[in-house]
């Protein structure tokens, strides 16, 4: 007893005051990517060349971060530096084709439910996850939003055993065939109202495994999403970001980090 | 003597394929009963599509005691005598060829699908996931539980089926396949910046365990020799994800049994680890840090005594709180006696990684079969002997600490040098494979060059593939109650299973 509590007493581990304050990351991290047209030298395709999946379009130029691994390898293949990732994490769309992000166009940041579904959630959802394939990297960074730096649940966001019990889903994998109805009967086990979180590349457009007969290249293909997390894996402080945006918790627009 | 037969090599070597034999079935069935009797482990069995009529299979056996590889072929028609009652390990890899090429080992003890693809060609034909028939018991006290795909928690999706005579399991049977995302039979096929995506995702927490072993087999086949630095700092690589994900199992050890102390701090720490990796190469899960031909990131004098630092400060932590758990007595009493694995049944079942070292057998590649740094560093091994669920928790202490120790020695005598060498072509009609001790166990990649010099054939073997029956079997005679305990004990991979 005593030896527990001096434990405790030795672990200084508070919650990370998110939002009042940024989260430090990595000087290495890859966030949103930035399209500078003006260094881009013309006929040059090495990014697009040096992109496992197929994310980025050279006309005209765009980079999908749903598809985007945010692996660096089209960043490495520019030279003139026209292509790069900024530390920005905050990367949640309601729309897949906000994803998209080219030299004009302003990355717009997920907005928040309209506001019958944000009065009934926005101080309480519960979410059942389900992985469809995940290779366990989004379900292992999903899962850590529970640990005491995170601490979603002072959000009143929770993971919930049964979907019984739940407001919506968080799906994470490219859909594999094998487990495409077990996905549709979770969902159909959810209450209505309820709103559906597609975390990960691979949840998003099938990421690495896009293409694959086996797989089935993202979960819109079957359910309606209301919120897309980009990331190979997303961030968890890029998915609690997201979460808490959808339920209207966050009304700051951004400021760099 | 038959295993004189087989070819012999060594990792980070590649053997000529014209140099391994082709051995008549009942010659290589000798063999390997011989090596696996000598203490060898089999590391993948599986056929080599040449579009003749009859299939080749080829046998990759690893025997401890020289560190060498052993291998050898033979080809099977429609049919051929099933090896598993004299050589259990390849039961799994028996059936696994039986679904993906139709070809049918008679005599299976329970030839049924693994990961049931849609392209099945297994006798049984294409099947929903989860079809049985399962192994049943009658009586009528006997009851069955069926749990998953989805089950509770934030995990992936398998089916478990439970016979149970009131509370107490007598049998338990694993089916998975529900995150079959058809790896192994799509990776030949796509260009190589794909397959360095698709390998780094085969289970998303042994992510450098699996490019390692990736990238070793093609550095063998290109005939490369990484630079010292870009060995050494791999070799951090994965020792930061050993200790990332042993100091998450413990903490979810403590969670299972309410043990929340521990639980809450296990579960900040792991955190504080995967930002080391962070530091590294920016992603958590040492995405983009490896790739053949050496490591792309470098290591700048800051970070490296910004890690040594937070590592020092982390240890007094981890120590205060795994030790914390491990001498609670409510904690000692769930875990003393429970999912116990005989010494005897983990070297019947292939069992590697953690759970074959808490069974008290010294299977460990990093020592047994070592490549890159690891040639030159001393890993200890950790063993304990009762087998069961604190065994299983102690070995994860003890290489928490020695992972401690292997990072500072490795950062704190860094060669100096080139990261990054070039990967020219790979040897043609070859066979190398890359082995890595990723924190689950050894991590195997096989891969096979055509006449062009090209991906002929590609075998992932997760250790879970190894390992899941393992857990199926210390089931029996448990208390159904048990299994999420058991479960976390083995802490499986199912995407690594699946591919």
């Amino acid at each position: 007893m005593w030896s527990v509590l001096k434990a405790r007493a030795k672990q200084t581990a508070k919650p990370y005051p998110y939002p009042q304050r940024l989260p430090v990351l990595p000087q290495r991290f890859r966030g949103l990517p930035s399209l500078d047209a003006s260094r881009c030298q013309e006929g040059c395709q090495a990014c697009a060349e040096a992109c496992p999946t197929d994310a980025i379009q050279v006309a005209p130029w765009q980079l999908d971060m749903g598809r985007c691994l945010f692996c660096g390898r089209c960043e490495e293949a520019c030279p003139p530096h026209a292509l790069t990732f900024t530390r920005e994490f905050r990367l949640a769309a309601r729309k897949r084709e906000d994803l998209v992000v080219s030299p004009e166009k302003q990355f717009q940041l997920a907005q928040a439910l309209d506001r019958e579904l944000a009065a009934l959630f926005g101080r309480s959802l519960r979410l059942r996850q389900v992985s469809a394939g995940g290779c366990n990297a989004c379900e292992a960074d999903a899962n850590v939003l529970g640990t005491v730096t995170f601490d979603m649940a002072r959000f009143g966001v929770q993971f919930v055993a049964s979907p019984r019990h739940a407001d919506g889903l968080l799906v994470t994998g490219p859909v594999t065939e094998n487990m495409r109805e077990a996905l549709l009967a979770t969902y159909e086990a959810v209450p209505q109202p309820k709103i559906v979180i597609a975390s990960g590349a691979c949840a998003i457009s099938g990421g690495p495994f896009a293409g694959f007969p086996a797989v089935h290249n993202g979960v819109d293909k079957f359910l309606p999403v209301n919120l897309y997390v980009p990331g190979c894996p997303p961030h968890p402080w890029t998915l609690l970001d997201g979460i808490l945006r959808l339920l209207g918790r966050l009304r700051e627009q951004r400021e760099n980090p | 003597m038959s295993t004189q037969e087989f070819f012999s090599f060594f990792p980070q070597s590649a053997a000529r394929w014209e140099d391994v034999p082709v051995l008549p079935l009942s010659s290589l069935a000798d063999g390997l009963a011989q090596l696996v009797q000598q203490g060898g482990r089999i590391l993948a069995f599986f056929p080599l599509p040449d579009g003749r009529q009859e299939l080749e299979l080829l046998a990759v056996v690893g025997d401890p005691d020289s560190g060498a590889l052993r291998a050898a072929r033979t080809r099977v028609s429609r049919t051929y005598p099933s090896l598993v009652s004299r050589i259990p390990q390849l039961h799994l890899f028996e059936r696994e060829i039986a679904e993906r090429y139709g070809v049918v080992p008679e005599g299976h003890p329970w030839l049924k699908p693994v990961r049931f693809p849609k392209s099945s060609q297994g006798p049984w034909g294409p099947l929903a996931p989860g079809t049985g028939p399962f192994f049943q018991l009658e009586g009528s006290q006997v009851h069955e539980v069926a749990v998953g795909p989805v089950h509770a928690g934030v995990i992936e999706p398998g089916h478990f089926r439970f016979q149970c005579l009131g509370e107490v399991v007598q049998h338990l049977e694993i089916v998975l396949g529900y995150q079959h995302r058809g790896v192994e039979e799509s990776f030949c096929q796509q260009p190589a910046k794909r397959r360095l995506a698709a390998v780094e995702t085969v289970a998303g927490d042994s992510t450098v365990a699996h490019t390692l072993a990736y990238c070793e087999a093609l550095e063998a086949l290109a005939g490369l020799q990484v630079s010292p630095r870009a060995a050494a700092l791999r070799a951090v690589a994965l020792e930061l994800e050993r200790l990332a994900n042993h100091v998450g199992d413990l903490g979810a050890l403590a969670g299972d049994v309410a043990f929340l102390p521990t639980a809450s701090f296990c579960g900040r720490l792991r955190g504080e680890i995967l930002n080391l990796t962070a530091e590294l190469c920016g992603n958590r899960f040492g995405r983009g840090l490896l790739q053949p031909g050496g490591f792309r990131y470098d290591l700048g004098a800051e970070t490296e005594t910004t890690i040594r630092q937070r590592l020092a400060d982390l240890e007094p932590e981890l120590a205060a709180s795994i030790e914390l758990m491990l001498e609670a007595p409510s904690v000692l009493g769930r875990f003393e006696g429970t999912g116990r694995l005989s010494a005897e049944a983990a070297r019947e079942l292939g069992t590697v990684g953690v759970a074959a070292r808490a069974s008290g057998l010294p299977v460990d590649s990093r020592a047994q079969f070592p490549s890159g740094m690891y040639r030159f560093l001393h890993v200890p091994m950790a063993t304990a002997s009762s087998g069961d669920v604190f065994a299983r928790a102690w070995v994860r202490w003890l290489e928490v600490q020695h992972s401690l120790k292997l990072v500072e020695e490795l950062l704190g005598s860094l060669p100096a040098g080139e990261l990054q060498g070039t990967i020219g072509p790979l040897q043609p009609s070859s066979l190398a494979v890359g082995l890595a001790e990723g924190f689950r166990g050894e991590v195997c990649h096989v891969a096979v060059t055509n006449e062009r010099g090209e991906l002929a054939a590609y075998k992932i073997v997760d250790p879970s593939f190894h390992n899941w029956s393992a857990l199926a079997y210390v089931m029996r005679g448990q208390d159904i109650s048990d299994f999420p305990l058991c479960n976390k004990s083995f802490n499986l991979s199912y995407c690594g299973f699946d591919l």
